[in-house]
């Protein structure tokens, strides 16, 4: 695989064909759990290990695979690998994996997982399929991220609240107050705001997006 | 090439092995982290048990272990809810109760503990699903509000301010302040009618395993 191919692999993932911002897949945990930074970035981080995983395995199974039995196959593998991270994850996380609850185990049915391993995983080289499910998880876990940090910020005017539950006990003093937190806005921090929220990162995506279409239209004088 | 009865063979062959080799690996990870996952409970359960137990000086046992399943519908709940012990000599100390509030969302679990004379040492919510912003008041993590039941004991004064006590309630989540009381309350009752029971000799005690 050329570097071209990894660059256009990974803006894909992240920008151009991003799963929770273009594609809109997996919104349900997307939704669920961005209420704060830390629980974004935790469950993206879970589910951006199963994307790189699923993807990389489904591509070295390319070649036993019979039509008929492809989607057996891919949901077993995918249904294992979701197990183990959530085995790791509690032993690991604990007290992170007490407040994500059901949706680690529930990673298993974000269809980016089964849609990437399903359409590209499976023709292509292990090499290229690991990208693809890195560069696709990438994406998630910043969309996940970034729209816990928008709600967190929003609702408690604080970032990285219970870093060290993620980063360990390094992480006990890395919150941020940014805003005075009393006075937060509770419409973020409550189901509606993460609509509201990803809302704007579509607008926003799609703006930028646009604008640079625009430029590379009219080519400079 | 190989034929394609050949290949749904193969493939066939592929799915029973991997749901060979995924439940071998799965159960293997899974014995692995039992021990870790255990280990973070109790540590959990410890880490709770000292907000609401006198200090570790004045008892000399290990209350984490030294445990009752009681099961008292005031408690909230028709199913056996675990009573912590601590005891000094063998006289009892504290006891810290689960107790069950129904809460503006949904179910409030609460640790109570309470010391021997009837007195709250103080109350903690473990588990809870109140609104962001107002009835999360009651998580100790978010705001003070549960540490003023401490010192309390099952008398007058322990009721909002608007039903004649001296507790202040969360603005904006009077159901859910309201449920907290209700249920201390309710523990309290428990305590000081079930007293000699609830400090039964160790021999009831079962250790870290959940109820039934």
């Amino acid at each position: 695989m050329t570097d071209a191919n990894a660059t256009a692999t990974l803006r894909g993932g992240l920008w151009d064909n991003n799963p929770g911002l273009v594609q809109l897949l997996g919104l349900c945990p997307l939704l669920a759990v961005s209420t704060t930074l830390v629980n974004g970035l935790a469950l993206g981080l879970a589910s951006l290990a199963v994307m790189t995983a699923t993807s990389t395995s489904s591509s070295l199974l390319r070649h036993w695979l019979h039509p008929d039995l492809r989607l057996p196959v891919l949901v077993l593998l995918i249904a294992s690998l979701v197990t183990a991270v959530d085995l790791l994850f509690r032993g690991w996380f604990f007290e992170l994996h007490l407040e994500l609850g059901l949706f680690v185990p529930l990673i298993v049915t974000n269809c980016v997982i089964l849609a990437r391993a399903e359409s590209y995983a499976i023709r292509v080289a292990p090499a290229a399929a690991l990208a693809d499910g890195f560069a696709q998880g990438l994406g998630f876990a910043a969309v996940l991220g970034g729209l816990g940090a928008l709600r967190e910020l929003l609702g408690h005017g604080s970032l990285l609240q219970g870093a060290d539950r993620l980063f360990g006990p390094v992480a006990a003093g890395w919150q941020l107050q940014l805003l005075p937190g009393e006075h937060g806005l509770l419409l973020a921090s409550l189901p509606p705001g993460a609509f509201f929220g990803l809302a704007l990162l579509v607008a926003l995506r799609q703006r930028l997006a646009q604008r640079r279409r625009a430029a590379a239209a009219v080519p400079e004088t | 090439m190989p034929g394609i009865a050949d290949r749904r063979a193969r493939g066939l062959l592929l799915l029973v092995l991997l749901g060979i080799v995924a439940a071998a690996g799965l159960s293997w990870l899974q014995a692995q982290t039992a021990q870790r996952v255990r280990e973070h409970e109790a540590r959990l359960l410890l880490e709770r048990l000292r907000e609401v137990l006198p200090p570790p000086e004045r008892f000399d046992n290990q209350p984490a272990l030294d445990r009752l399943l009681l099961t008292d519908p005031r408690l909230g709940s028709k199913r056996a809810l675990p009573v912590y012990r601590a005891r000094r000599n063998g006289r009892p100390v504290a006891a810290v109760l689960t107790v069950v509030a129904s809460g503006y969302v949904d179910e409030i679990r609460l640790l109570v503990g309470i010391d021997a004379g009837g007195q709250l040492i103080g109350v903690r919510a473990i588990r809870h699903r109140e609104t962001p912003g107002l009835g999360d008041g009651i998580d100790a993590r978010r705001s003070d509000w549960i540490r003023q039941f401490a010192g309390h004991g099952a008398g007058a004064g322990l009721a909002l301010r608007r039903d004649g006590g001296d507790i202040d309630q969360l603005s904006g989540a009077t159901i859910t302040s309201r449920a907290v009381v209700k249920a201390v309350r309710a523990a309290l009752a428990v305590f000081a009618e079930r007293r000699a029971e609830l400090f039964a000799s160790t021999a009831g005690s079962d250790g870290l395993e959940s109820p039934p």
